[in-house]
């Protein structure tokens, strides 16, 4: 593991103010992730994995330390340049989906790419072959409530991959969805992973932080626990669609 | 964001809600129609009034004759006679800012002609008058000096006179006119003048020489002018100056002191073009002020429905904040959808405006004028309020916090 660290937390802390009361959500955390690692984040409700993934995923700054993507250190950029920093380096996948409604499945997909300065052509097609990666090509047009749960967290997926993100960031993508789909969308992770996509999940079910490569637990703003394990092979049902995606990724 | 990137996601948000999209257009459509339909009802009614004044002439001053008391009851101006035949002749050759000079001896009665019979205003002048009003003969030829000084029975008809009694103007010419059982040639007919700002017709009048129509209408030569003189300046816009000469030369030749009021008065018809353009100035003003108020109800409009659009779509910006949308992306978002709904509504109220307009004059006759600069001062105007009214909600979204915006319920 020689490799230099595609996330490093240096001695971060995070406060908030809630009221007059000052709430530590994090205090002096330290954490590298490597390219290529599946980390898991487990912990309870309240402990500072939150915290940690907004931060991660450039959407709030340290109140103190330092925090380097790739080697550049982003603690200290402003709201407009933490923005360009989530649309080059980072993919979203929520809990909730947060698809836009009333908006084609591709037209989601297409939704980081419009803040790029791509052509319309351009952006389109970048936005049917990451639909094409999930499996889902042939729903491009249907929108989001004429899909299942499973299959809007796959063009929630496409859309944190289309724009070839260094890093996917995963707050409880199972949470909402049955263990079938569960295993679906882990399968997917894994595949980011494999195709060179660094992952990071939140979770707290300890099946499928059994997928993870790596599992840390947080609790009450501090990281407890560090694991590395071997990752559980997420096999979907093979009479689940997406198998023959995979296929069609070119993976057997 | 490439602009075409944003004008099309306002777009498709607009199209998202066609109704409320369309209520709210309707505001600024309202607005800016009554701003463009209005204007063009102020600025009708000032044209017309200046076409008015200018077919009268703007260079015309009334001298009238002073009141007389009768036994203690002071009489009005006109009343008395206090002008002289001399006092013309004055006016005529002695003051530099006078182009020229005629007498008007007026009085109503029914003329004759051709089996007709018509009531109108006979006005006794002299060939000065033509270039006085500077009005030119449609058929035949105008009063000359000899038909003055020899008094003959010859008469020009006003374009209706010679219409209501001949039906043709151009058979009256050489015929007989009747004015108190006096027969007169009919040697001319005018062109058509028009309406007068008060709306009397100009044409409705019969000219004889005025020594005839001293000794035929009124019975009597006098020494005094028995009616009015019409002066015309050199200069249209000299009419004030001109004005104080004559009233200098007047009151030198009745030898008033200073002190004295004037035994005659002067109407200047340029400062009463002027008061009456003021008046038009005034309604426009009125009008668009009540227009304006609606128009900015109209702006008030879109910044409501687009507050209400900001905290509906509160997830939605998260998630656009999320993947890489910087402040000032969201704030361009909801900054063009405010101004597409206000320009389109401005676009559409032109149309409403001008239909409007159109449909005022073909309907009731209204005098109306569409000006372009209008029209483009009320779509930039609504652009304006787009911008105005929407800068606010715009930057309550680009403000939002994308963490907070996420868990938005």
């Amino acid at each position: 593991m020689g490799d230099p660290a595609l996330l490093a937390v240096d001695n971060v802390s995070k406060t908030y103010l809630t009221g007059d009361v000052p709430v530590r959500a994090l205090i002096g955390v330290s954490l590298e992730v490597r390219p290529g690692e599946l980390l898991a984040v487990m912990g309870s409700s309240g402990s500072g994995k939150s915290t940690l993934m907004n931060l991660l995923g450039c959407l709030d700054r340290p109140s103190e330390g330092r925090y380097l993507i790739d080697g550049r250190d982003v603690s200290r950029l402003s709201r407009a340049e933490l923005a360009v920093v989530r649309n080059r380096l980072i993919g979203f996948v929520f809990q909730s989906f947060q698809l836009l409604p009333r908006t084609s499945a591709v037209e989601n997909v297409e939704l980081p790419l419009l803040y790029r300065p791509l052509l319309a052509g351009e952006r389109r097609r970048r936005a049917l072959q990451a639909l094409a990666r999930v499996g889902l090509a042939e729903r491009a047009g249907h929108h989001p409530n004429q899909l299942s749960g499973g299959q809007q967290q796959r063009v929630a997926i496409a859309r944190a991959l289309v724009g070839e993100p260094k890093v996917v960031l995963a707050d409880e993508p199972t949470g909402n969805l049955d263990s079938v789909t569960s295993v679906e969308v882990m399968a997917l992770l894994q595949q980011l992973v494999a195709d060179g996509i660094t992952v990071v999940l939140v979770t707290h079910e300890h099946d499928i932080a059994a997928f993870a490569s790596r599992v840390i637990t947080v609790k009450d703003g501090r990281v407890v626990t560090d694991v590395r394990q071997t990752p559980v092979p997420a096999v979907p049902h093979p009479t689940v669609a997406v198998a023959g995606t995979l296929h069609a990724t070119g993976v057997p | 964001m490439s602009p075409l990137s944003v004008l099309r996601v306002a777009l498709r948000a607009l199209v998202r809600n066609k109704m409320r999209a369309g209520l709210t257009t309707l505001g600024v459509v309202i607005g800016v129609g009554a701003v463009v339909a209005m204007v063009a009802i102020g600025e009708g009614a000032k044209a017309q009034v200046q076409k008015a004044f200018e077919s009268m002439g703007t260079d015309l001053i009334v001298v009238l004759p002073g009141s007389q008391n009768f036994g203690g009851m002071q009489g009005g101006f006109g009343s008395g006679q206090t002008l002289t035949w001399d006092d013309l002749h004055a006016i005529q050759t002695e003051l530099s800012a006078v182009r020229a000079a005629a007498p008007q001896l007026r009085t109503n009665t029914p003329v004759l002609g051709d089996g007709n019979n018509w009531g109108t205003q006979v006005m006794g002048t002299t060939a000065d008058f033509f270039v006085v009003r500077n009005w030119a003969l449609q058929f035949g030829r105008p009063l000359q000096a000899s038909d003055v000084d020899g008094a003959t029975k010859v008469a020009v008809l006003g374009q209706s006179v010679a219409e209501q009694l001949w039906g043709e103007p151009a058979r009256a010419v050489g015929d007989v006119l009747r004015i108190k059982g006096v027969p007169y040639e009919v040697i001319g007919v005018l062109t058509p003048k028009g309406q007068s700002p008060m709306g009397m017709d100009y044409d409705d009048v019969v000219l004889v020489p005025a020594k005839t129509f001293m000794t035929k209408v009124q019975g009597g030569i006098k020494q005094n002018i028995p009616g009015s003189i019409l002066v015309a300046a050199k200069n249209g816009r000299e009419s004030a100056r001109t004005a104080q000469q004559v009233q200098a030369l007047l009151r030198d030749r009745h030898k008033l002191v200073d002190g004295d009021p004037d035994d005659f008065s002067i109407r200047n018809l340029a400062e009463m073009a002027n008061a009456q353009q003021q008046g038009t100035q005034t309604l426009t003003m009125l009008l668009m002020a009540i227009a304006a108020v609606s128009l900015l109800v109209g702006g008030i409009g879109i910044m409501n429905i687009m507050l209400v659009s900001v905290t509906e779509r509160t997830r939605e910006i998260g998630v656009r904040m999320a993947v890489g949308a910087r402040p000032v992306d969201v704030l361009l978002q909801f900054l063009v959808e405010s101004l597409t709904l206000s320009v389109i509504g401005g676009a559409i109220g032109v149309g409403v405006g001008v239909g409007g307009a159109w449909l005022l004059t073909a309907k009731f006759g209204w005098p109306t004028v569409v000006r372009p600069d209008v029209i483009a001062i009320a779509v930039g105007f609504s652009a304006l309020i787009g911008v105005g009214f929407g800068l606010y909600p715009a930057r309550r979204a680009a403000a939002l916090d994308p963490i907070q915006a996420l868990r938005y319920e």
